[in-house]
């Protein structure tokens, strides 16, 4: 292989590995102040991307975008209000099948609202041709975009947790909610707040990666396995991890192709999956808090 | 301040609390002693909005709060230090007593809030030099001193400690119980519970004898000191008489 291939395989990998982050933080954020693992985190890149791709048609591309990022997140404050919210007795299993059920429900629903025509919105900028060199390896401008708004996304959601009272309150949340609801903060919030912001920063990233993966009605299906491929990876509920976790698998994924034919792709990812969860579940960066979250369920 | 009526709570099938009613007035530190198992978690609980009453009334500063969530039970002024140090483990102690003073950033109190952790800083030294650190880190007594700080920080009208002392090397109970009484002559009002009954009437102005989920006797301090059931059953005298 030539150092160009490495780092175009390079690239490519952290491209998608970026997304497959965001994904991963996603299932986190909700993880962390829940304690549910929200399969329809997929569906919000899907929504993401699909609702910008019909309203760049009417308005300017940021606009487009904006909007499906609102729309989305307003999306994710009904879920669960009407879905998750009523549930008497939240089980891990109860909310595992009401999150599928949810994701099939979503698909669904996008399947009716559009049909089952590939789309995506254009590049950023330039178009398809437009290329940037970097070490003699060629790139979409798209993939500046890509890393660019996840690190953005990454830097904010640090900052909302460590130096907002909100976003701290969310983490006292996640430590221990009864000492959280006797220090004034409202729990219920908390949990509509954190469907929220998963859904707003996945229908970002859904916008973002577009133009590059392409938007169907059941694009999130994959993108859900290989995020929460990420966030086990990493340790369910670290950020850092989830960031480690995505990024290896887009490097693992990208690399695979050159060695094994494009369609076993979503194999390697599933048989990272299995590997993790029978050698090492508490991910690879294993510390005692997130392994018990993980093994007990 | 604080009334409850004929309270019955518990968990699921299980009627923990029978009928309980206590009061406490502004200034006092009253103390509900009782052995283990007799429902004064539960009965806190109840109070501070964790378990939801069946039956009864609970009124604080003249409202009914018996219905409420515990965010709001906080908010009106009514703290609650649940019993078995409940810090946030994967937070720095400044945070923590940040969380404290959740519901006074909404109200735009910044500055206050600042001097108020300088002051929690005062009253235990240790907090201030572990600021930084994660309080699950924290030994045991540092985290019940911070969970003590924590509720201190939403400035509570009545503040409810749950056996604070459990656990805790006697030197630290002393120190804890001399913070209790410190924090009444800054006009703070108490409800203790305590396993420690006699530090806990050497403190208090009145107290409640709980048992089986039922309120067995009340009185003030003095009365309860010298009555010869308590003393059997909680202080241990019967115990020195036969040794003198
Ligand atoms: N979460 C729970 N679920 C079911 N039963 C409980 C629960 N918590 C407490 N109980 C039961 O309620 C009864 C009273 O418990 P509680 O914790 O209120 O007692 P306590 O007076 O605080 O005891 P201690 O002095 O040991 O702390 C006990 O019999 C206990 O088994
Ligand atoms: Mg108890």
């Amino acid at each position: 292989m030539s150092f160009e291939n490495v780092i175009q395989y390079f690239i490519a990998g952290i491209t998608t590995g970026s997304i497959y982050a965001i994904v991963a933080i996603g299932f986190n954020i909700i993880y962390n102040t829940t304690g549910i693992i929200n399969f329809a985190q997929g569906e919000f890149l899907m929504l993401g991307g699909m609702i910008s791709i019909t309203l760049v048609q009417f308005v300017p591309l940021p606009f487009a975008i904006c909007a499906a990022v609102l729309i989305t997140a307003g999306a994710g404050y009904l879920l669960e209000r009407t879905f998750i919210r009523g549930i008497k007795n939240p089980t891990p299993l109860r909310m595992i099948i009401i999150t599928i059920g949810l994701s099939i429900l979503i698909r669904e629903a996008a399947l009716h609202i559009w049909d089952e025509k590939v789309r995506s919105l254009p590049y950023f900028t330039g178009n398809e041709i437009t290329s940037i060199a970097i070490f003699g390896a060629h790139f979409s401008p798209q993939v500046l975009w890509v890393l660019g708004t996840s690190a953005l996304i990454v830097v904010f959601l640090n900052f909302f947790f460590s130096y907002t009272t909100t976003g701290k309150s969310m983490r006292a949340c996640a430590s221990n909610r009864i000492a959280a609801a006797l220090c004034g903060i409202d729990i219920t919030k908390m949990v509509s707040l954190s469907f929220v912001l998963s859904a707003a920063i996945g229908a970002l990233a859904g916008c973002v990666i577009s133009p590059i993966t392409q938007t169907q009605y059941d694009c999130g299906t994959s993108l859900a396995i290989k995020g929460f491929t990420a966030a086990i990876f990493g340790g369910m509920g670290s950020s850092t991890g989830a960031i480690a976790g995505g990024l290896i698998i887009g490097i693992i994924e990208a690399a695979s192709i050159s060695i094994i034919p494009l369609a076993y792709k979503d194999a390697i990812t599933l048989t990272v999956l299995l590997g993790i969860l029978i050698f090492r579940p508490g991910g690879l960066f294993a510390n005692g808090d997130a392994s018990s979250k993980v093994d007990r369920p | 301040m604080l009334r409850i009526r004929n309270v019955v709570a518990g968990y699921g099938n299980l009627t923990v609390i029978r009928r309980a009613s206590l009061h406490v007035k502004t200034g006092e530190i009253v103390t509900i002693i009782g052995g283990n198992g007799a429902g004064k978690t539960t009965l806190l609980g109840t109070i501070a909005g964790i378990n939801q009453s069946r039956e009864g009334e609970i009124f604080f500063d003249n409202h009914d709060i018996t219905k409420l969530s515990s965010d709001k039970i906080t908010s009106r002024g009514l703290s609650l230090v649940p019993e078995g140090r409940q810090v946030f483990s994967s937070m720095t102690v400044l945070e923590n007593l940040e969380m404290g003073a959740f519901i006074r950033y909404r109200k735009g109190e910044k500055d206050e809030i600042i001097s108020d952790i300088e002051k929690m800083y005062r009253l235990f030294p240790i907090l201030e030099s572990r600021k930084h650190q994660q309080a699950g880190t924290l030994s045991g007594g540092e985290q019940q001193m911070l969970a003590i700080a924590r509720a201190l920080m939403g400035r509570p009208k009545l503040l409810m400690l749950d056996e604070p002392s459990l656990g805790l090397a006697p030197i630290i109970v002393q120190q804890i119980f001399s913070i209790i009484k410190e924090l009444r002559s800054f006009g703070n009002t108490i409800l203790l519970v305590e396993q420690n009954a006699k530090a806990a009437l050497n403190i208090a102005d009145r107290g409640y004898v709980m048992e089986t989920g039922h309120i067995l006797l009340e009185g003030t301090s003095k009365e309860l000191l010298e009555n010869k059931d308590v003393q059997r059953a909680y202080l241990g005298k019967e115990y020195r008489r036969i040794n003198e």
